[in-house]
């Protein structure tokens, strides 16, 4: 299993900053995630023998964390939030747009791997609701209008 | 402090035992002490809460929330399962809140649970139907679709059926905290959350079953009983499971089929053996043997060369005629009797006597898996100095040396995890490979091959010893670290390994009286190993390891005795070679198969064999008779600790006989007056009425006891009963009392120091080295066993890490 | 990122910096940065604990317990090592002020960690910030990292002879890791699953060491205490509830934002005045004043001042300062299912009523708002929340049953509207099929 050099920094550092092995395993599934695309079998054998767990251990808390998955998701994922706020001011519309446009419900991933789309909850911008967030970019203060330059934009930097 | 996970914390952990503490429950004053669990203090004045997820011993969850409870001055409910009991505390158990709660929590559970209880395992033996017996809900609130899955194969005895789950987590804690198997997770969260086994799909583990005995509803459920019965249609019979030398009790669930009684399950619930809760692969589903279609159901005799069907009648006469004739013509030298380590204590000692008595010889061995006659020997005049397998569970340290008993003595294992997890009992091992128990382990030292006997030197004080003992895993200072840590404990218990035999057995002893309290335990490898080393199956001690040479009290009992010592089994063997040895008659054990003797030994000497299974050994014989194994009688074993329990009939086959009446009318065939060999209904023995027909009126009471106690009431010579009176007369140690006993409870006895005479051969032991999975020539037969074989991966040791 | 609002109401303590460039560590320092806890360094560790209880802090993170009162419960002696742990899971619906803070005054943070340790002298801080704020922890590493870099964090920090480590964590998607115990077995590498209480984590906590546990928004607030003094701090509040803090204003407002105002300022005028009313002329329906775990309250209740103990009384609950406003146009039933989903989502799944109680609450509630609601079903809601209330493991199933029962108790008629068959009488009822699984 090979990971980026920024990774294996990263990983080392963290192994000092806690008393137990075992206590980076959360952050550091997720950014092996980022880089594998997806925890796959190879990726938990890895971390587990990294860190002295089982693959049982890791995979007990892989399935609690929603962010974290075992199956690839598209490459840009987008993740409409539909919570009260975002609901509010037309989240669960723009979740519907979403869907029309690429073509996929919840969860789904388009046929070429470009976008999977996933009604999230809260990400933390109510205030400038409705938001969406791709990957980790937050799109705010959203119309069905600017949703779709955003989608354009993020398809354009993927076909390139 | 209580956390869940490995090397959480449990009730009551760091609570210093201070003084007792006053509180009210329901109205009743009650004391505890300082640190008790409400739930538990509430259990002590008979006022059960409520609980699935609690589970004494496993570490608290708080998940269920089932136990709440009113506590005075608090204002939400409390459970008092995570509750610790404080001065001057007023709870109310039952009061219209609580009912209330509950059966929310019940209305909560049945709104996804299938209510498919006429086909549920667990259907009378569930604790959600108990529950919602006592709080449930009348009508159902809830109108929507339940989950529905479909049930998983997790491994050859472990199903689950998820839509059961109540996730009360036990079935995850026993696996991890009590076995130290960790194959059991949790996934997913919310509703979605699923007990997951380590695999993927499928379970890794030690297969002992221990999830599917606490899973308090019908998600873990067995595949050698499910769909088999109902529990109220079963007999239920406490006895001593037939596997290793630990003596594990099982409640053996039983029903009629068309060949008897047919055991279909067997558990612990009850709770009420040396190993609490505790049983392994074997004591769980390996009773399956029993059933076995390869079971021989009819005497056999060899004609023209072919091994054919006879009568009962014919094959006793057979027998009769012709041992009479070896001993009359050429002596009892000329026969040889091998005894067996899984037959009972009465069978062996009445074995032992038939030998001599009968057939004049002291040609009797057995299969030596332990030097126990080295450690009576050591132990002479130093009473004391045993431990029982409870020992282990309270002793505030342990020393292992040699041995691997989370594969040989599982309980062993069991009783040492739980210790050190719940009382924090400091544990040494020292060994010559790594073995798993090194993971609860305060020191380990790791010894070259074969050094055993040199650590236990090194112990005593030999210094000398040092050099060889050190190895890559352990270093000189660190062996010397560890003995002064060892020296410093009381009340050890000592725990060693066929590894140690003879001499070092005895300085073993003298390092062990030179500690504090100090105890020990001699591990063999079979269910009545210790019985049958305890009931003189040597050709050199009588019962209670009483030289041959010194017939002393046997020589009035028994009447005349051959003073000689006789023939061990490979003596046997050589006698065999050289025509000597005329007639072998072997009960219960499989010398061919197990110790590697050329089958064409025997060709020349009448070979008589008493069996289950035409094993290597009954291949060869002249007669085979068919026998009842230890689920099928009535007795007692000694496990390798020297706790005597009570063997119960559970099963039973027709067409066989229990070793005990093949032994009887064998001496009757003789023309022996069996009376002399089995002191039945002659009255002269009679204690608290339970020997045979004593006074009048003693014979009817006791009948009826009997009777309540499952055991065969019959005024015959073939009740096993009437030998153990015997035993306990004149077998040192055994006078334990008989009625505690017969209520089921274990007795410790103590190995019998009756002096030196042992002959310390001790290439004569060789270890049975069965693992979790194997038992001998049983374990051959037991279609469990095979099938959790056939599906490990090639390398099927259990990784010790 | 995230626009920043203002309002001439406001007053700037923790936002002081906000939009500053203080992200920076120089332009942190230029604006009076690490004075603060240079000051706590010569202070008597208990006078530190004092100054604080004395300020009137309450936890921002939602249940508003005195800060220096929980500091206080950490022993002074600890054979295990003590832990400062800063909460910067932000995942209440309705609030985002945690991201502003991390965004634009991360040194804030670690500043009001590092106090925090020296009040209960521990030497090791953690500062866990969310999956989803990837960006903010690129900030915060940086800012971790800047700190280390000028001695401030490490060994003798600024040459006093104090240790203090601060290290960055991240979540990776679970509301109920925001919960305190919860936290701290994620941060252990586990399922975000709550601990048995008591023992507390100021005895119990992370790795068994005594811990302080705050919300970022607490933590930052302490530097300023500590150089503006603690009356200077209570007196910005109401008594018993010192300060300010940030607003999350939500929902149908015209000026939506983030607004630090002082403790007690009146609800209705936040709405009206600071908010800038309900757009498109409509009526306002609702207010959930602190979070979508606190009680709803109608527009005749919303004269009250916004600290912990008057919305105490009117009902509902301060809790984590998200102020979600609902018009006029919006069903009740469908907002009480989005909020159900939530939770049912969130539910770690550890004790039966949460579990068991959020996933029947969303399945009775779905049906309800398509149309197939039953009579009997309405006291079927209020009877679940209400033995779900108080008895689950965790606070989260009470966040579940609380609003539930007002909606409820608040808007039966609304319910009742939904009966027999009849379609949602809020438009585009239809598309309100719930998306997710
Ligand atoms: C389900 C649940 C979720 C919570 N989520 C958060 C959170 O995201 N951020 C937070 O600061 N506190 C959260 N809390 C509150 C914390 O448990 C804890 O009270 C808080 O971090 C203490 O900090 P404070 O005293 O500064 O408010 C949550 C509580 C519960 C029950
Ligand atoms: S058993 Fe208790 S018993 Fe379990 S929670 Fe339930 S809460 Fe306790
Ligand atoms: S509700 Fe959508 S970001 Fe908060």
């Amino acid at each position: 299993m090979k990971f980026s050099q920024e990774f294996e920094q990263r990983f080392a550092d963290m192994l000092t900053h806690y008393p137990t092995k075992r206590s980076a395993l959360v952050p550091t599934l997720l950014y092996a995630q980022d880089e594998a695309g997806a925890l796959t079998d190879e990726v938990i054998v890895e971390l587990a023998q990294r860190l002295d767990l089982t693959e049982l251990e890791v995979r007990n808390v892989i399935s609690y964390y929603s962010m974290l998955t075992t199956k690839p998701r598209g490459k840009y994922n987008v993740q409409v939030c539909t919570n009260i706020a975002c609901m509010l001011r037309g989240g669960e519309e723009l979740l519907n747009h979403c869907q029309k446009k690429l073509g996929i419900g919840h969860k789904g991933t388009t046929q070429d791997g470009l976008f999977s789309l996933e009604e999230v909850e809260c990400i933390g911008a109510c205030s400038w609701a409705p938001a969406v967030q791709v990957n980790y970019d937050f799109h705010e203060n959203l119309t069905v209008d600017k949703m779709d330059q955003v989608l354009d934009e993020y398809k354009k930097k993927g076909t390139m | 402090m209580p956390v869940r996970e490995g090397g959480g914390s449990y009730p009551g952990d760091g609570v210093k035992r201070m003084a007792d503490v006053n509180l009210t429950v329901d109205g009743k004053k009650l004391t505890a002490p300082a640190g008790t669990l409400l739930i538990e203090a509430c259990k002590s004045v008979g006022i059960e809460v409520p609980s699935f997820c609690y589970y004494p011993g496993l570490s608290l969850q708080g998940a269920c929330r089932m136990c709440v409870v009113k506590i005075e001055k608090m204002p939400k409910l409390q459970t008092a399962c995570t509750t610790v009991v404080t001065e001057g505390m007023v709870v109310a158990t039952d009061n219209d809140e609580v009912r209330q709660a509950r059966k929310a929590m019940v209305e909560l559970l049945l709104g996804n649970h299938p209510l498919d209880c006429p086909v549920c395992d667990a259907g009378g033996e569930c604790e959600l139907q108990d529950m919602t017996f006592s709080y449930g809900a009348s009508e159902s609130k809830f109108m929507e679709a339940k989950n529905h899955r479909e049930e998983q194969q997790w491994s050859p005895v472990v199903y689950f059926d998820r839509p059961r789950c109540i996730l009360c987590y036990r079935c995850v804690r026993v696996c991890g905290e009590g076995m130290d198997v960790w194959a059991l997770g949790v996934q997913n969260r919310g509703v979605s959350s699923i007990i997951a086994p380590n695999q993927d799909d499928h379970l890794e583990c030690e297969e002992c079953g221990m999830c599917i005995d606490i899973c308090p509803v019908g998600a873990l459920t067995s595949g050698a009983y499910r769909y088999k019965t109902r529990p109220w249609e079963m007999n239920h019979v406490g006895t001593v499971c037939t596997h290793c030398g630990d003596g594990c009790k099982t409640t053996l669930g039983v029903r009629r089929c068309d060949t008897g009684m047919e055991i279909v399950r067997g558990d612990n619930r009850d709770k009420s053996g040396i190993n609490n809760d505790f049983l392994c692969i074997k004591g769980r589903y390996a009773f399956d043997f029993a059933h076995s279609e390869e079971r021989i159901m009819q005497p056999l005799i060899r004609k023209s060369g072919k091994l054919m069907p006879s009568t009962w009648e014919e094959a006793f006469e057979l027998i009769g005629k012709r041992f009479a004739e070896v001993r009359d013509k050429d002596g009892g030298l000329a026969i040889g009797v091998v005894g067996s380590t899984r037959t009972t204590n009465e069978e062996n000692y009445l074995l032992s006597k038939f030998a001599r008595v009968v057939l004049k010889t002291n040609n009797v061995d057995h299969h030596r898996t332990a030097d126990f006659p080295a450690l009576a020997a050591a132990l002479h005049s130093k009473p004391g100095q045993t431990a029982s397998m409870r020992d282990v569970l309270t002793a505030p340290a342990i020393l292992l040396i040699g041995n691997d008993p989370t594969n040989q003595h599982p309980l062993l294992a069991w009783q040492i995890r739980t210790n050190v997890r719940l009382r924090r009992a400091k544990l040494y091992v020292i060994n010559s490979a790594p073995i798993k128990l090194q993971k609860q382990a305060a020191g380990f030292g790791l010894l070259p091959a074969g050094a055993e006997a040199k650590a236990v030197a090194f112990l005593g004080g030999d210094d000398s010893q040092l050099d060889s003992l050190v190895s890559d895993g352990t270093t000189r200072e660190a062996w010397t670290a560890l003995r002064d840590k060892i020296r410093a404990e009381q009340n050890l218990v000592i725990a060693f390994g066929s590894e140690l035999r003879a001499q070092d057995i005895q300085t073993l002893v003298s390092v062990s009286s030179s500690l504090s309290g100090a105890k020990l335990i001699c591990l063999g490898d079979y269910a009545n190993s210790r019985g049958a080393a305890d009931m003189g199956l040597y050709p050199d001690l009588l019962p209670g390891y009483q030289p041959v040479s010194e017939g002393g009290r046997f020589q009035q009992d028994w009447g005349a005795l051959p003073a000689e010592k006789g023939l061990s089994l490979p003596e046997m063997v050589d006698a065999a070679k050289a025509g000597k040895l005329k007639a072998l008659y072997v009960v219960g054990s499989n010398p061919i198969g197990r110790l590697g003797i050329d089958p064409f030994t025997f060709s020349k000497s009448l070979v008589v064999v008493q069996d289950m299974f035409l094993t290597e050994t009954a291949t060869i014989a002249d007669v085979v008779l068919p026998a009842a194994n230890s689920y099928e009688k009535s007795g007692t074993f000694t496990n390798t600790c020297g706790d005597l329990q009570l063997v119960k009939k559970a099963g039973e086959v027709t067409g066989t006989k229990p070793d005990f009446e093949m032994i009887v009318r064998i001496a009757d065939a003789m023309g022996f007056d069996v009376r002399s060999l089995v002191p039945f209904g002659g009255g002269t023995h009679a204690d608290m009425g339970q020997t045979r027909g004593a006074q009048s009126g003693e014979a009817d009471r006791h009948a009826v006891w009997l009777e309540a106690h499952n055991l065969e009431p019959k005024m015959t010579p073939f009740d096993p009963m009437a030998i153990l009176d015997e035993i306990q007369r004149v077998v040192a140690g055994y006078d334990v009392s008989r009625t505690n006993l017969l209520a089921g409870a274990d007795q410790h006895i103590e190995i019998a120091h009756c002096g030196v005479g042992a002959s310390h051969k001790p290439e004569l032991i060789v270890p049975a080295n069965d693992d979790l999975f194997s038992s001998g020539t049983l374990g051959r037969y037991s279609h469990t066993l095979n099938s959790v074989y056939e599906n490990k991966p090639a390398e099927s040791e259990i990784a010790a890490d | 990122m995230a626009s920043l609002v203002s309002h001439p109401d406001e007053v700037r303590v923790i936002s002081k910096r906000f939009g500053q460039g203080a992200t920076d560590i120089d332009r942190y320092l230029q604006l009076d940065g690490y004075k603060a806890v240079q000051k706590a360094l010569s202070m008597q560790p208990d006078a530190i604990i004092n100054e604080v209880k004395n300020s009137g802090l309450r936890g921002r993170g939602g249940a508003g317990f005195s800060t220096g009162m929980k500091w206080s419960f950490v022993p002074k002696q600890s054979a295990k090592p003590k832990y400062v742990l800063c909460n910067g899971d932000e995942s209440e619906p309705g609030t985002c002020k945690d991201r502003l803070i991390f965004e634009h005054d991360p040194h804030s943070v670690i500043e009001g960690v590092m106090i925090a340790a020296i009040a209960v002298q521990s030497h090791t801080g953690y500062i866990y910030i969310r999956g989803e704020y990837r960006y903010l922890s690129v900030i915060m590493q940086k800012a971790i990292k800047d700190a280390y870099a000028k001695g401030f964090l490490g060994k003798n920090i600024f040459g006093s002879g104090y240790d203090l480590d601060i290290y960055w964590h991240g979540g990776a998607g679970a509301y109920e890791v925001g919960e305190e115990s919860a936290l701290m077995e994620s941060l252990e590498g586990k399922r975000g699953v709550p601990r048995i209480r008591p023992p507390f984590p100021a005895v119990v906590g992370l790795w068994g060491g005594p811990t302080v546990i705050n919300n970022a928004e607490t933590l930052a607030a302490v530097p300023h205490i500590i150089l503006g003094g603690a009356e200077w701090y209570a007196g910005l509040g109401t008594p018993k509830n010192g300060g300010t803090r940030l607003f999350c204003l939500s929902g149908n407002l015209n000026k939506p934002g983030v607004y630090e105002l002082p403790m007690g300022y009146n609800l209705k005028k936040m709405i009206y005045e600071v908010g800038g009313g309900i757009p498109n002329g409509r009526g306002l329906k609702a207010v959930v004043p602190g979070g979508s775990s606190t009680p709803v309250l109608l527009p005749e209740e919303i004269d009250i001042p916004m600290d912990f103990d008057s919305v105490g009384k009117a009902g509902s609950m301060l809790g984590s300062g998200g102020v979600v406003v609902l018009d006029d146009t919006t069903c009740i039933v469908n907002f009480a299912l989005r909020t159900i989903k939530f939770y049912q989502h969130e539910s770690c799944g550890w004790c039966i009523p949460c579990r068991e109680g959020t996933d029947w609450l969303k399945k009775t509630l779905t049906r309800f708002h398509a149309g197939a609601g039953l009579k009997k079903d309405i006291d079927n809601i209020y009877y679940l929340s209400e033995n779900m209330l108080g008895k689950t493991f965790c606070p989260l199933g009470d966040a579940a049953a609380m609003p539930t029962m007002a909606f409820v108790k608040k808007f039966r008629k609304e319910f009742e509207d939904h009966l027999d068959g009849k379609p949602c009488p809020f438009e585009k009822a239809a598309d309100r099929i719930p998306a997710m699984a």
